[in-house]
């Protein structure tokens, strides 16, 4: 009894730990096939700079939120996705709160590229945990399994977020 | 006999591991959902909802998005109320109502409202006439709380404000986004591009100029300008004889297929071949013409062009 007692804290520490490495907090990530984007030609490299980019956002969002720093969006969004994120820092540090967004799989869908390339619209299906703070406080963990809605647009030199938005599965 | 002692007690004891392990692990998770919260399926953008609680004493509730958070202290057995305006930015939300006696969650999205703004971008803002697919038209659709619309609507897409029949196209939207590409009219002029979605519109101008010069044809007469002349600076002459007598060049008005006059300074290219040589001008157009003298040489053969089209040829006797 005793030793299933330690084997079960060794098994669970090795499954926290591991939880909390760095490798295992890189999300899983599904490019469905493009080649039904349209209307302008998705190329290759284009595809590549925004699935990177987006995904990039999402790390800077999680940043953002969990230090309540909205200038870590600066990067990664810009109008009316930038302004509602910034919006949600600036509240939660009034209220003293800190969300943790810790993203563990995306199933993304390039759907629309503008016909002059000015825009470029994406569906996520994506997989991540919540973790709310209230002044130091773990309140909770939640799992969340949700779809976004994502339009990027060119910048001088990456794609920025400039509408995130989860919809009804 | 001692192997098939074993076996089972390390077969008990790998499954006490495994099942120790995923309570172990599985604690916090539990802690977290020790009980489910009556929370709306679906709540419209900015407005008014509500939310029951049973029990009895103090608690927290907290409303949680990246796009929005609330935080509200309330009373167990209350029904704590949102009034409209709270929660206005679309997006999935976790609802955890935290008391002294555990937690409680749910979840809900917020769907965006009605229309209430189109984003549209139309491109580009100048173009040749009579240019097919010409120009393109993407509307994104938002309402009032700049939430991307993504339930689907319809979209007009209107072209006017030059002569002759407008187009029209009408294309609903999905995601969010409608698009369309229209060709450009057939006659110069600014167009007023129009994104409708039920009430309310956007408007968008399109210059339409007029395309390539489509025929060109020249007229040629003898004038008495002299050799010297500051206006032909720019002759090129491989044979600086002088001639006797010059002529006067000078095109019909330049205009395109569609029979648009070409801007000021499209430059039309007069050539003269002789038997001693050949004289080259270009020349801009200037107040829908193109004019210039150059030597008359007696069997000189004259051509105008522009751009890749080619003019009418003069044999000077």
């Amino acid at each position: 009894m005793v030793s299933s007692l330690i084997f079960c804290s060794i098994f669970a520490a090795i499954f926290v730990f591991a939880a909390d490495e760095p490798e295992a907090n890189k999300a899983a990530v599904r490019v469905e096939p493009t080649t039904s984007v349209g209307p302008r030609t998705l190329e290759k490299q284009t595809e590549t700079a925004v699935v990177r980019d987006y995904l990039e956002a999402w790390r800077s969002m999680s940043a953002a939120l969990e230090e309540n720093r909205p200038q870590l969006l600066d990067a990664d969004f810009v109008g009316a996705a930038k302004q509602k994120l910034t919006d949600t820092i600036h509240e939660q540090a009034r209220l003293g709160m800190q969300t943790r967004y810790r993203d563990t799989a995306h199933d993304l869908r390039l759907t629309f590229y503008s016909p002059e390339g000015m825009s470029l619209q994406l569906l996520d299906t994506v997989e991540y945990e919540v973790e709310i703070v209230d002044h130091g406080k773990v309140i909770g963990t939640q799992p969340v399994r949700a779809r976004y809605v994502a339009v990027l647009t060119p910048t001088e030199v990456r794609w920025k977020v400039r509408v995130f938005q989860a919809e009804p599965q | 006999m001692k192997f098939g002692m074993m076996k089972p007690r390390i077969m008990k004891l790998r499954f006490n591991v495994l099942l120790g392990g995923l309570l172990l692990a599985a604690m916090p998770l539990a802690v977290a959902q020790t009980g489910m919260l009556n929370v709306p399926r679906t709540v419209e953008a900015g407005s008014a909802f509500s939310i029951p609680t049973s029990g009895s004493g103090k608690a927290v509730l907290y409303i949680v998005g990246p796009a929005q958070v609330l935080r509200r202290e309330v009373k167990l057995g209350e029904t704590v109320s949102f009034a409209a305006g709270d929660l206005h930015n679309a997006g999935h939300y976790l609802a955890l109502l935290v008391g002294g006696s555990g937690t409680e969650n749910g979840a809900f999205d917020v769907v965006a409202s009605h229309p209430a703004s189109l984003s549209f971008l139309a491109k580009p803002s100048r173009l040749p006439v009579d240019l097919q697919n010409g120009i393109s038209g993407v509307v994104y659709v938002f309402d009032t709380f700049r939430n991307l619309v993504i339930a689907p609507s319809e979209v007009t897409f209107q072209l006017s404000g030059v002569a002759g029949a407008g187009q029209a196209r009408t294309v609903t939207t999905r995601d969010g986004v409608a698009w369309t590409k229209l060709n450009s009219a057939t006659k110069e002029g600014a167009a007023q591009f129009i994104a409708r979605d039920g009430g309310i519109s956007a408007t968008r101008v399109i210059q339409q100029v007029p395309g390539d010069p489509c025929r060109l044809r020249m007229n040629a007469r003898l004038s008495n300008q002299k050799l010297g002349d500051p206006k032909l600076a720019n002759q090129k002459l491989t044979d600086h004889r002088p001639a006797q007598q010059r002529l006067t060049l000078e095109t019909e008005p330049v205009r395109d297929c569609g029979g648009n006059a070409v801007p000021d300074g499209t430059i039309v290219t007069f050539k003269e071949i002789y038997k001693d040589g050949e004289a080259t001008v270009d020349v801009p157009v200037k107040r829908g013409v193109a004019r210039t003298e150059m030597p008359a040489y007696p069997g000189a053969t004259i051509s105008v062009a522009t751009g890749v089209v080619m003019g009418n040829e003069i044999r000077w006797k």
